[in-house]
């Protein structure tokens, strides 16, 4: 399936909600979408991979980028992700000691200090 | 010998080619069906590799993946970029992920790798025979059928 991209506004966060698959052909679109959401002035990014059917390292790449690039701007970046097989790709690169890691939107919007989930 | 052999070439866009016809000959081999995600994975990050390989050398060649499935399911993902550029398959370790000085290309080497050494219990990396390249032998065991 073709990469979607859809943003939405919940709680003063901007929630990005990713869907279909996120490879070396299609993540560059994401990168594009990510850096043109922190340049337009977000700083609480949220990125919903919900809808995320197949994740690789260039995506995982893309969500590194993003999370840098809102730490120097003094922003805050969280994944919802719940999905097993995503979230053992997460485990196995040793990302999921990297990114703040929810299991729904409601738990990364609420979450004011950004200190991940209690979980 | 290989049953399905498959060449593209260096473009991001094939990659997502080859995982299909990769997962669909593992179907057919015989391969669990809880496995396919991670052949999947496994067979779009070596191919993403060879892809970075050839673009990084301006390397116009074929990217060729062959899949056997005799006694079980292997899978060659042979690229032709100078051996040397293979030393750049590292694994990261955690505290150097998030690492402001690391760039994106060193991170999805290292997040690349990862996945390969994580997802794949019988995995080898070795040149080619012939000529400058390397490949990426990716081996998963298949059920009786």
């Amino acid at each position: 399936m073709e990469l979607s991209l859809a943003t939405r506004t919940v709680a003063e966060h901007t929630v990005l909600e990713v869907g279909g698959e996120v490879d070396v052909y299609t993540a560059p679109r994401l990168r594009e979408r990510l850096v043109e959401l922190v340049d337009a002035g977000a700083r609480n990014v949220v990125v919903d991979l919900g809808g995320v059917e197949f994740l690789d390292s260039t995506g995982l790449g893309v969500l590194v980028g993003a999370m840098k690039r809102l730490r120097v701007a003094q922003g805050r970046f969280g994944l919802v992700c719940s999905k097993e097989p995503l979230l053992k790709i997460f485990r196995i690169t040793a990302l999921d000691q990297v990114f703040p890691i929810y299991p729904t939107i409601e738990a990364a919007t609420a979450d004011s200090d950004g200190s991940g989930p209690t979980s | 010998m290989a049953t399905v052999r498959l060449s593209f070439s260096p473009a991001p866009v094939h990659v997502r080619t080859a995982r299909l016809v990769g997962v669909a000959v593992a179907r057919r081999a015989g391969v669990a069906e809880e496995l396919l995600d991670e052949v999947r994975l496994a067979i779009g990050e070596a191919c993403t590799r060879a892809v970075a390989l050839h673009v990084q050398y301006g390397l116009p060649d074929l990217v060729t993946v062959e899949m056997s499935d005799s006694d079980s399911y292997a899978v060659r993902v042979i690229d032709h970029a100078p051996i040397e550029a293979s030393v750049g398959l590292a694994k990261l370790p955690p505290d150097e992920l998030a690492d402001e000085s690391l760039t994106d290309d060193e991170l999805t080497t290292g997040v690349g790798f990862a996945l390969l050494a994580g997802f794949v219990d019988d995995l080898q990396v070795r040149p080619v025979e012939d000529g400058p390249g390397t490949e990426v032998r990716m081996v998963w065991p298949v059920q009786r059928r």
